[in-house]
């Protein structure tokens, strides 16, 4: 209850501050639009199906470009983990690749995949899987080695050996740097739509920028950040909670 | 003491076939060293034959841990291995699970060698190694679920395993929700359930309290009984060995080799606080103490560097 209250005040608040200095006009409206401006905007994008659909468009080409990324990286981290000479040539080139930004592979992928939904994965799947791959290697290492085992003790092997025993014991080692993960995914592919006319979150965002539209603007940045939001609310928070449950793990601070 | 335990004969309640060939008058109470190579038996449970271990440790030393193990264990024996940290006794279980390659030498189980892990081997750890992902009846049921039996006979066994541990009403509870003797009981279940024939047991209720011992040490002698399985049991403790096994190994310091053999032919049940047993486990820790002293002494000298054998490899 108390907690609530404090949302409410802190964003009536930024709100009021917003609204105080638009009204004041020190910059023209097209410039700094009001809250209201933004709210009309994002009626209307919903309204004329526009944002509707972007949403979709967009989180297919995540959801795909991470997913590919979470399936590479977990065989890339375990391989990495359990294989020393993998571990010593390419661990280092992977935590060097993790410094350069994502959307470098932007030319290259041009390139590779043409002026294409692909070259957007591709991007995407750069940004992501660097992180899932070292947390994967990561949590292979911290994950008690007395699983392993108990499970081949009990007769798994092999793929059994994997997919029954090694991924779900890994898994609370994982989830921060899956979390990572779908966070790179996400800019990557919101970056990169701004480069290609494609449809995406990113192409409205650049469509309002490009008819100096900034009421527009702003409430697409607002679309990126809630769904960002959500994703990590509702999946990454339910899947925490549930390994909680499970592992009896305090809750993460 | 090694006389008053042959002279008093096993009372314990015997199954109706029994499991346990008779113990030939050569066994010695107490037998040094190798002596169990000149005996002819029939083919045991479990062989260890010149069993050699050395790896190289982090400064590029070679170390010997184990050193010509020869071991027979007979099938619905209850053996205790005890000896000093360090010598050994636990890395001896992980060869004989197939989790560990030796250096040399051979386990042999039924007079077939050992090539890695098989379910006819279940090993339960100290720290039980439950699987905290998974329900407690998921947990009985994995070894099966790897073998691919089908579901319904699966929970069916599963039940059965559960209540000889006493934990039928814990079935659909998360390891974490469990005591420490409850979750050795559920790892007790879950090897068992595997039906496997040998049982070899990683000193799995050191990091537990007394009381839960205690008990744990009746219903471990009652499902032996009941089920008679060849148990392989490893510990620090000579009385918790003694109060046990029917037969107590006892390993040396670094390298580990064996040192003495000691039946153990008190009736059973037996309790730790017999008097009996007391004695019984004087006679080993006697023994034992030479091996601690080795082991401390070595620790104060060499900082915790460990005995280093140059050049052993076989």
């Amino acid at each position: 209850m108390k907690r609530a209250a404090r949302y409410i005040i802190f964003y009536a608040a930024l709100l009021g501050l917003w609204t105080l200095l638009a009204k004041l006009k020190i910059w023209p409206p097209y410039l700094f639009p009001t809250p209201w401006g933004v709210a009309e905007a994002l009626y209307a994008g919903f309204q004329d199906h526009t944002y509707w659909i972007a949403i979709r468009v967009s989180m297919q080409r995540v959801l795909i470009g991470y997913g590919i990324s979470v399936v590479l990286g977990m065989i890339l981290g375990l391989g990495v983990a359990s294989n020393k000479f993998l571990e010593e040539t390419m661990g280092g080139l992977l935590v060097s690749l993790q410094s350069l930004p994502s959307i470098c592979w932007w030319p290259l992928a041009l390139l590779w995949f043409g002026l294409s939904q692909n070259a957007i994965l591709f991007v995407v799947i750069m940004g992501s899987l660097l992180s899932v791959t070292l947390a994967m290697e990561d949590g292979r290492k911290q994950m008690p080695k007395i699983f392993g085992h108990a499970g081949r003790n009990l007769g798994a092997k092999g793929f059994k050996l994997f997919w029954y025993v090694l991924l779900p014991a890994s898994l609370p080692f994982v989830v921060s740097g899956l979390k990572q993960g779908w966070a790179f995914a996400w800019r990557s592919l919101i970056t990169a739509e701004m480069l290609y006319l494609s449809l995406g979150l990113g192409q409205v965002l650049m469509m309002g920028r490009d008819l100096n539209d900034m009421s527009a603007v702003i409430a697409v940045m607002l679309l990126i950040i809630a769904l960002g939001y959500i994703v990590d609310g509702v999946v990454f928070k339910g899947m925490e909670r549930h390994l909680q449950n499970k592992w009896g793990l305090a809750p993460a601070n | 003491m090694s006389a008053n335990a042959q002279t008093v004969p096993r009372r314990f309640p015997v199954p109706a076939e029994p499991r346990v060939p008779a113990r030939g008058t050569k066994l010695g109470s107490v037998s040094v060293g190798h002596a169990d190579l000149g005996l002819v038996t029939p083919v045991s449970k479990v062989g260890l034959s010149d069993i050699c271990l050395s790896y190289n440790t982090q400064s590029g030393e070679r170390l010997l841990a184990l050193d010509h193990i020869n071991l027979q264990v007979r099938a619905g024996e209850f053996l205790c291995i005890v000896g000093p940290s360090g010598c050994g006794k636990s890395t001896l279980l992980h060869l004989i699970a197939g989790l560990h390659s030796q250096t040399s030498g051979q386990v042999l189980v039924d007079g077939h060698p050992v090539q890695g892990p098989g379910t006819d081997r279940i090993l339960i750890f100290q720290e039980h190694g439950l699987f905290p992902w998974l329900t407690v009846a998921e947990n009985v049921e994995f070894g099966m679920k790897m073998k691919g039996v089908p579901k319904a006979e699966r929970q069916e066994k599963m039940r059965h395993y559960l209540r000889l541990v006493h934990l039928a009403k814990f079935e659909k509870s998360y390891i974490h929700q469990l005591s420490g003797g409850m979750k050795q009981r559920v790892a007790i279940a879950r090897a068992l359930a595997t039906e496997p024939d040998v049982l070899l047991m990683d000193e799995p209720f050191a990091a537990l309290d007394a009381q839960t011992r205690d008990l744990l040490h009746d219903e471990l002698e009652r499902i032996w009984n009941e089920t008679g399985r060849t148990i392989i049991f490893v510990t620090h403790n000579v009385r918790e060995a003694v109060r046990l096994g029917d037969r107590v190994v006892l390993l040396t310091f670094r390298p580990g080799r064996v040192k003495s053999d000691f039946p153990v032919s008190l009736p059973r049940p037996r309790s730790l606080e017999d008097p009996d047993v007391a004695l019984a486990a004087r006679a080993v820790l006697d023994e034992l103490r030479e091996e601690i002293n080795r082991s401390l002494e070595v620790e104060y000298n060499a900082g915790v560097k460990p005995h280093i054998v140059p050049g052993e490899e076989a």
